[in-house]
């Protein structure tokens, strides 16, 4: 990149700087003419001159002028106006010259702003491009928070810059100077004086700055630190909490924040001392006026008119002087900016534009075989992780690696998949040297997985997908107001030097699926997430996420049918005891008191249900139905059981993991309350709630109290009806009442298929409604596909992390298999996992990848060596170097390593 | 059948009829009532041991693995305890446990179970008695 940030704007802004210097000089002229207006019309109009007598007239803005060799030269003659006329032509003129300067005003600051932003956007933009470029060793030693703080915030003055880079001294320099030279013409050496005083001040103040501007770049340096020590912290937020390091990591923020803090108050010292010179030298100069040029008039060698002339134009002096030190001191505060930025996105071996070029032709061809020549691949602390590697890998075959964990096999796998960069020795695709080769025939005709694969925050399908997006094949439709909002971002992505790559288009072609995507998108998701067995999974997202009816009707309408379907079932088996359902008129003994008596959904039952309960309309039912006083007896008598049987447990004893109504310390409280009730105290409203909050929680086949008989339950079914009847509207968003034929929007899939609450004597509950459900779910293969595809929708979190480890290998192994490629390489893709799940998966895949008809090959390097029996070539490696090769037979029968790693 | 009815079943067993009612009131509501269909199996031989069961209605069958499959070597009823010898030994299933009626029993979960017995040292002998007798049958 450029490295003078002056040389980089003018550039890239040459034309629009010569633009908007015109239009400033433009604008000048309507300025100054304002200026001198006001003067025109005190003296005329408004004390009278030209007008003393009744009847005079002036000459209305008369445009005439002399010019050498033409003459005099009129274009308007002017209009003879009267006085008042004149006074209301005059006012009139100068809002219109008001109205100008403010346009003028207008249009150059917005341009300046939309320069500098063109601006911003170029350079962050080329930054995150030099981030896509920089060679992979490069990633080994930086912090991902400090690039992204130095595109963030170290770049962003830059744009306000850009705009005043050129126009603002030449303004600024163009009035000191006029008010300079005014000066000079009064009196040679007053002006010289003035002279001499704002070279000081141009010369020693931005010198004095100098320090300030060092100081100024140690606080970007400690700031971009801190951003990436807080990334760091984020990042390793497992580690801190697993090794009680969170103190050492706050003193170490400390210590960071201590040095900014004494960076930043060190630079307010120096500041405000400049400042101080600066007012000080600009004070100065009208002492030496008045001293001397008052010694010069007295003695008579100056004449007062001129003194109080020279005075004035000084006024216009300072302004301009102080505003142009500013500017300096900006710019050489943005100098330095953008340099340490430019420095830390320089690398050598940056990889070159036209191998990361966009291809959306699709048909790029990689040669075969993949081979390696005295691979030489070196780890990032001087040793050497691969020796002298000779290979050839030919299409359809079936390649496994073996070794131990640094044994070299997985370097390379990386040096193959263009991971890491060979010290040595060439990776070679036919003739091609493969690290020449553009990165659109190696990214897609190599498929690479390994557990280090990333996963970005979006949609569990954004990422199965996400090696597919080459380029946009096709454009999207816009239409109308869209289209208009197309054309000027592609219009503005060009002026800023961006690509105009249409983000929405589709950047999928189906040819670069497996089995050319026969049967469609969807189709190849779903082949490959049953490869990896993640289909289930994503089943489970899906059950368990919940949907707007209004999006999906039919969903929406296929999981009731369902419902009805698993009661149905259930009965044919005679498992119905398994859930206990809502009915409109029947006490669910399974809920508790309070999901009885609401009976409804709640999007946030904890929420909800206090708020329903602060309601007068709530109270009022309670009150006048009795029910309050039933559940009110029934929380006294549950207060006085379990404070009976917990009243001299210590309160870490495990029974009280049991008590899920109350806590152990509350235990104290109610025995209180309830001593206080038996001495016929009258209950205030607060005990009154606590009580009546108990019960809320009561489930009879749980805590087997006894406290909840038929006719309780029937009065609060009945209290229930009375609940909803008359409903008000603001608790109407609170709860949604259950109807065995409604689907519950609050409530999540799962919740509207079950419908009733799991009976939980039956410990296979959950098991066998699975069972049941998986079946059930069978029978309608269009729902099934509904929900994956809503399971699919589901967002995997940032790096994936919302899904378990094993899920992430597996999405990751699905993100390769789901590209058609020559060559699929997997490195250690399932390490840690079970060798019966990874036996499953690897011989699944294999099948596939068979199946898929263009004869790829597959490397495969085993984290579980006997799973070599897969494939039928073997490679054998010890300590970087390959040390056997040859058929699966050979190498179990002759070679050694197989063996050593068996045993 | 509340907690009452349950602590009259609980002090009919052996294991538990040196501790109060107050204690076996406890460690009925710690625990969980649960139910089981014809042939449905409490726990099985290999399983971790993270519960014993009190048979409260029903009769339950114990299985051991044999040459010829699983082999039928007891069965027992209501106020039985199964399951407490892989808690109190903290080893896994030896034997597999199938309800042959419909059974009702309390689940008492391990560390419970362990809390209640060795705050009595009644039922810490009567431990020791059962266990012996188990392991003089057992072999």
């Amino acid at each position: 990149m450029e490295k003078s940030l002056a040389r980089y704007i003018w550039d890239h802004t040459r034309p629009q700087q010569l633009f908007i210097l015109l239009i400033v000089a433009l604008s000048m002229i309507p300025y100054y003419m304002a200026f001198d207006l006001p003067k025109q019309i005190v003296n005329g109009p408004i004390q009278g001159t030209g007008f003393e007598q009744p009847g005079n007239t002036q000459l209305f803005m008369p445009i005439a002028f002399d010019l050498p060799f033409f003459g005099h030269v009129e274009l308007f003659a002017g209009l003879p106006l009267e006085r008042m006329p004149s006074l209301l032509a005059l006012s009139l003129t100068f809002l219109v010259l008001v109205i100008i300067n403010g346009l003028f005003k207008y249009f150059i600051n917005t341009y300046k702003g939309r320069l500098g932003e063109r601006l911003l956007r170029r350079i962050r933009y080329e930054l995150v491009d030099r981030i896509l470029r920089f060679p992979p060793r490069y990633f080994k030693h930086i912090k991902a928070g400090e690039v992204s703080s130095m595109v963030k915030d170290e770049v962003e003055p830059l744009g306000g810059f850009t705009a005043d880079a050129f126009v603002q001294p030449a303004l600024l320099g163009g009035q000191a100077l006029t008010a300079l030279v005014f000066i000079f013409i009064q009196h040679f050496w007053l002006g010289f004086i003035a002279f001499a005083m704002a070279a000081i001040q141009v010369g020693i103040i931005p010198r004095m700055r100098r320090r300030l501007i060092e100081l100024g770049r140690e606080r970007q340096l400690t700031a971009r630190q801190l951003a990436g020590r807080v990334a760091e912290i984020v990042d390793g937020i497992g580690t801190i909490h697993a090794y009680d390091t969170s103190n050492y990591e706050r003193a170490d923020i400390a210590a960071r924040l201590g040095r900014i803090f004494k960076i930043r108050y060190d630079i307010y010292q120096w500041k405000f001392l400049v400042k101080f010179l600066n007012n000080f030298l600009a004070q100065l100069t009208p002492f030496l006026f008045y001293c001397i040029g008052g010694y010069l008039t007295i003695v008579g060698k100056l004449d007062v008119g001129q003194l109080v002339a020279v005075i004035n134009a000084y006024k216009e002096l300072p302004g301009p002087l102080k505003e142009l030190i500013d500017w300096e001191l900006v710019r050489q505060d943005v100098q330095v900016k953008y340099e340490q930025v430019v420095e830390q996105f320089e690398a050598d071996e940056m990889i070159a534009p036209e191998i990361q070029a966009i291809d959306a032709g699709n048909e790029p061809v990689l040669h075969h075989p993949l081979s390696t020549t005295n691979l030489l691949v070196d780890d990032d602390i001087g040793g050497r992780a691969l020796e002298h590697v000779t290979v050839k890998i030919a299409p359809g075959e079936t390649v496994a690696i073996i070794g131990t964990a640094a044994s070299g096999g997985d370097r390379l796998a990386e040096a193959l998949a263009r991971v890491v960069w060979p010290a040595g020795g060439k990776v070679t695709a036919g003739d091609d040297d493969l690290f020449a080769l553009p990165e659109a025939v190696t990214g897609r005709r190599i498929s690479y997985a390994s557990p280090e694969a990333y996963f970005f925050h979006g949609s569990l399908k954004d990422n199965l997908l996400y090696g597919l997006k080459h380029a946009p094949i096709e454009p999207a439709a816009y239409k109308g107001q869209a289209a208009d909002q197309r054309k000027w971002d592609v219009l503005e992505a060009r002026r800023s030097g961006n690509p105009d790559f249409d983000l929405n288009g589709n950047w999928i072609d189906l040819a670069t699926l497996n089995a050319n995507g026969k049967d469609g998108l969807f189709g190849a998701m779903m082949a490959v997430l049953d490869v990896v067995e993640l289909s289930d999974d994503v089943l489970q997202l899906a059950l368990h996420s919940s949907i707007a009816v209004n999006n999906d009707p039919d969903v929406a309408a296929q999981i009731v049918e369902m419902r009805h379907d698993l009661r149905e079932e259930l009965d044919r088996r005679d498992l119905n005891n398994l859930i206990v359902p809502f009915r409109d008129n029947e006490y669910n003994t399974e809920a508790p008191v309070a999901e009885n008596l609401f009976f409804g959904m709640m999007p946030d039952p904890k929420a909800s249900t206090k708020a329903i309960v602060k309601t007068p309309y709530f109270r009022n039912i309670m009150r006048e139905s009795g029910l309050g006083t039933a559940l009110f007896e029934m929380g006294k008598a549950i207060a006085e059981s379990t404070v009976e049987l917990f009243k001299d447990l210590p309160p870490d004893h495990p029974f009280f993991e049991q008590l899920t109504f109350m806590r152990a310390e509350e235990i104290p409280t109610y025995q209180h309350l309830l001593q206080k009730l038996r001495h016929n105290a009258a209950p205030s409203e607060e005990d009154r709630i606590a009580l009546i909050k108990l019960s809320f929680f009561y489930v009879e086949p749980r805590h087997r109290f006894g406290v909840l008989d038929e006719k309780l339950m029937r009065k609060i079914v009945e209290v229930r009806h009375q609940f909803h009847a008359n409903l008000p509207v603001e608790l109407q968003a609170h709860i949604e009442r259950y109807n065995p034929d409604a689907y519950l929007t609050s409530g999540t899939l799962v919740d509207n298929i079950v419908f009733g609450k799991l009976n939980h004597r039956f410990s296979d509950a959950i098991s066998k409604l699975r069972e049941i459900g998986g079946e059930l779910l069978a029978k309608r293969p269009e729902l099934y596909r509904a929900l994956m595809a809503l399971g699919l929708e589901s967002n995997i979190g940032a790096g994936g992390r919302r899904l378990n480890n094993l899920q992430r290998l597996k999405l990751g192994l699905a993100r390769a298999l789901i590209r058609r490629s020559d060559y699929y390489i997997f490195n250690r893709a399932f390490s840690g996992v079970d060798h019966h799940l990874q036996e499953h998966i690897v011989e699944a895949a294999l099948a596939f990848l068979a199946k898929s008809g263009d004869n790829p090959a597959v490397v495969w390097v085993l984290s579980n060596t006997p799973l070599a029996k897969h494939f039928k070539r073997v490679l054998a490696f010890d300590g970087g170097s390959l040390v056997e090769d040859g058929t699966y037979d050979t190498i179990v029968e002759s070679g050694t390593v197989y063996k050593q790693l068996i045993a | 059948m509340i907690l009452n009815d349950e602590v009259q079943m609980l002090r009919r067993v052996p294991l538990f009829s040196g501790i109060d009612a107050g204690k076996l009131k406890l460690l009925a509501f710690a625990s969980d009532r649960v139910s089981y269909r014809e042939g449905q199996e409490l726990f099985h031989q290999g399983d971790e041991g993270d519960a014993a069961y009190v048979v409260l209605s029903g009769v339950v069958d114990v299985y051991k693995e044999g040459p010829s499959g699983d082999e039928k070597i007891a069965s027992t009823g209501s106020c039985s305890v199964v399951g407490e010898i892989a808690i109190l030994c903290g080893t896994t299933r030896n034997a597999t446990v199938k309800a042959s009626t419909v059974v009702e029993a309390l689940r008492i979960r391990k560390d419970c179970f362990l809390k209640v017995l060795s705050s009595c040292p009644r039922s810490m002998a009567e431990t020791m008695r059962v266990m012996g007798e188990r392991l003089a049958t057992a072999h």
